[in-house]
């Protein structure tokens, strides 16, 4: 029997043993001889998604035997993404947006895999200016592009009748675009228009608008904010929110609460990229019939055109030798042989449409028209979006002028433009000239500072 | 029992270590001492290295943090008062600190009388006492983003939210409580009260308790009312405890990030961006990587800054309070 001193310091070294063991309970990876990786998987999707992803990743680790996947819920945004990436819990294989590419790999914030990407079969059939988003300067391919967009206009086909318009003739001019939103706000009581403003989105979608009217918000090192276009842009904001009431009354969005109210019929259109329809009908439960899909409209100038973007698949610069191989390996297999491989197209367009995942959403080609065009002959038979209601986007924006997003500060500019935004929106006499003056002084700072 | 154990018998080790302790000099105390000291030691030991690693290392980490440019990827470097000087020269901090002072003005005003109201009125209440206190600590329990997220139906700008339906009963339009930038403030404050005011119910509820019941009679004796025996027994006798949850509710809400984060982001145009959201955004909403020397900077200065001024306010309030 234990004296009762004895069974004391038992239990204090117990308690002591045990809060060790809680501090060195990160276990490791397993020892079984295999490179193990953990790889990104969309939050919040159906069963049959995630049954589908599962098939893909057993397909894959049955041609490489010697590695092993494991997913990870993931979904880019500003906040979680910057927190992930410093606290090292970015799973080995990620997704970012075009934008903040060049960044990381200047920083040295994401792996250099150039060595393993330089040995894709596909690596010099990218598109140059698409490529050039995951490149250094010495044109070293650290991130591979998967994905390219051009901004759009998604209207609600529904809204549209109910307010007596054609849907399948959508707004070709901006003023074309308010005169809608009126009507549909007069008619039905949802917003006519709506546009995001927080997170960065505020600014991010008042930047394509200005480049759709033909102006820019940087030129080099230079922040350009006050422009005739930004003020044509934020003038017509003005009038939708106070003469014409057509932006409900719901005013404050980011990129997914845009897309949940869109997708529930509360929206008449939106601004946002082409290929949303995947995040509509998959996380929000779009109504394929509500849908439709039309290019931006552009102004007059030689300037005008439309903002792209698209997606990089990194991989964690926490990621060793073998893994780095292994993540890019996966990239090659998940994200591009269904662009450069008929059988891998067709497998996966086919698993899509047999778990009900929309195939054949409009993109951009990542690699030149002629290989997208193909790619898209290979997956015909599965297309199970409605392209039909796509055509008014997807029969011209192959020819509108592709801008890329500006460089310098990026997030940080979009930021305040988020502020002007929301000014325009909740202040009825929000003031343009001075909201875009300390834009201005603020654009500049941000971009002086990260210079 | 072992050979060096100089307990007598029938004594526990509970009681061994201070009835030892407090007779030193006589034979073996002092080997006592150490082992009831090796004991508390042992004991206290998880919880030091629980507090060290995530609390004081943390803090600490900051400081050093404070004082250089990292992105927590690549290697830090020291950049001396450069931070601090980056945050002064921020437009945003005179926006966030006033924004964060008139949330604690209203807290203050709104926030801070209606617990001692509802704790004195329902020390009054003889029956289902309990029942009433469990309903106003209800909110305390219900997790603060599911909280955030009842109280968004609440605020719907249109005519079907909450208030707003019940604003229409009255004839009255429909309000944008997060969107208007006059009212979006007050409409923080109003979920932020409700979310915490049940902890500090409690608190008087149970000052109220330890209120010697005589005086109350004596006051009554002598004929005073209702009115008379709050301001002259009631208040004076939880005078000690207004005075902590007073220090401690400038603190919390100096610190307010979870209302204005998650309803408005600081939005709109930046008129809830609070001290605590300026810090995240500098260090997680910045393409430059995160700019953690900013954030640590400015919660350093903000730490002080309430150090400082707790320090004042214990030192002014110190002949209050006995």
């Amino acid at each position: 029997m234990l004296t009762s001193r004895t069974a004391k310091t038992a239990a204090a070294l117990t308690a002591l043993g045990v809060s060790a063991l809680g501090l060195a309970a990160c276990s490791d990876e397993p020892d079984d001889g295999k490179t193990h990786i953990t790889v990104t998987i969309d939050a919040g999707l159906e069963q049959a998604a995630i049954d589908a992803f599962e098939a893909r990743v057993a397909q894959f680790e049955d041609a490489n035997p010697e590695i092993d996947v494991e997913t990870q819920e993931y979904t880019w945004t500003a906040g979680t993404f910057t927190a992930q990436l410093a606290g090292g819990t970015l799973p080995d294989v990620f997704t970012i947006p075009f934008t903040d590419g060049r960044g990381l790999i200047e920083r040295g914030q994401i792996a250099d895999v150039s060595a393993y990407t330089d040995a894709l079969p596909y690596r010099d059939a990218f598109n140059p200016n698409i490529a050039a988003a995951g490149e250094d300067a010495d044109g070293n391919l650290w991130a591979v592009p998967i994905a390219a967009y051009g901004q759009g206009l998604h209207y609600n086909r529904t809204l549209f009748e109910a307010a007596g318009l054609d849907p399948d003739a959508p707004p070709t001019t901006w003023a074309e675009v308010q005169a809608a939103a009126k009507a549909i706000s007069d008619a039905t009581g949802e917003a006519g228009y709506s546009v995001m403003t927080n997170d960065n989105t505020g600014g991010w979608i008042l930047t394509t608008v200005v480049n759709a009217l033909g102006g820019r918000t940087e030129d080099g090192a230079t922040a350009t904010i006050d422009t005739p276009q930004m003020r044509e842009a934020l003038t017509q904001l003005q009038t939708m929110r106070w003469t014409d009431d057509s932006m409900g009354d719901t005013l404050q969005y980011d990129w997914a609460t845009i897309n949940q109210d869109f997708a529930a019929g509360r929206i008449g259109m939106y601004v946002s990229g082409g290929g949303n329809y995947g995040n509509l009908f998959t996380q929000n439960g779009l109504n394929p019939d509500d849908y439709g899909l039309t290019v931006l409209p552009l102004g007059t100038g030689p300037d005008a055109g439309v903002l792209g973007g698209g997606t990089l698949a990194a991989v964690s610069p926490n990621a060793e030798a073998e893994e780095q191989e292994a993540a890019v390996a996966w990239i090659d297999f998940y994200y591009m042989e269904k662009l450069t491989d008929q059988a891998a197209a067709v497998a996966d367009a086919e698993v899509k449409a047999e778990t009900g995942q929309p195939v054949g959403a409009p993109e951009l080609p990542v690699f030149d028209q002629a290989t997208y065009d193909e790619q898209q002959t290979w997956i015909a038979e599965y297309v199970n979006v409605p392209v039909e209601q796509m055509a008014p986007y997807t029969s011209q924006v192959f020819t509108q002028p592709l801008l890329t997003e500006p460089v310098t500060a990026t997030q940080e500019v979009y930021a305040t433009l988020d502020t002007v935004v929301q000014s325009i929106l909740t202040d009825e006499n929000a003031d343009i000239d001075a909201l875009l003056e300390t834009a201005q002084t603020n654009a500049q700072a941000a971009m002086d500072a990260a210079a | 029992m072992t050979t060096t154990d100089t307990r007598p018998a029938g004594v526990t080790g509970d009681q061994a270590g201070p009835r030892s302790a407090a007779r030193p000099g006589r034979p073996g105390s002092r080997l006592a001492r150490a082992r009831a000291g090796l004991h508390t030691l042992v004991f206290l030991a998880p919880m030091l290295v629980v507090f060290g690693v995530f609390s004081w290392l943390p803090i600490g980490r900051a400081i050093v943090m404070s004082f250089q440019r990292t992105n927590l990827v690549a290697d830090p470097v020291f950049v001396g008062f450069a931070n601090f000087q980056q945050v002064f020269a921020d437009p945003l901090l005179w926006t966030a600190i006033q924004n964060t002072g008139y949330f604690a003005l209203l807290a203050l005003v709104f926030g801070y009388p209606i617990p001692l109201v509802a704790a004195i009125l329902m020390s009054e209440v003889r029956k289902m006492r309990g029942l009433f206190s469990a309903l106003a600590y209800l909110p305390v329990v219900v997790p603060p983003v599911v909280a955030v997220l009842l109280w968004r139906l609440f605020y719907d700008a249109g005519e079907d939210g909450v208030f707003n339906t019940i604003l229409g009963w009255f004839g009255i339009a429909p309000v944008a409580w997060l969107q208007d930038a006059d009212i979006v403030m007050p409409s923080l404050v109003l979920e932020a009260t409700w979310a915490a005011a049940g902890g500090t119910v409690i608190i008087y509820l149970a000052a109220l308790v330890g209120v010697d019941p005589s005086l109350y009679e004596a006051a009554e004796i002598d004929g005073a009312g209702v009115w008379r025996k709050l301001w002259h027994i009631t208040l004076p006798q939880l005078r000690g405890v207004l005075l902590i949850t007073f220090i401690l509710q400038i603190i919390g809400t100096a610190q307010v990030f979870l209302e204005p984060f998650l309803f408005t982001d600081g939005g709109p145009a930046n008129r809830t961006l609070t001290l605590l959201l300026l810090i995240y955004r500098y260090a997680f909403t910045n393409s430059l990587g995160g700019d953690y020397g900013a954030a640590a900077a400015l919660s350093l200065m903000l730490a002080l800054v309430l150090t400082a001024f707790s320090m004042l306010y214990f030192r002014l309030t110190r002949t209050w309070s006995s």
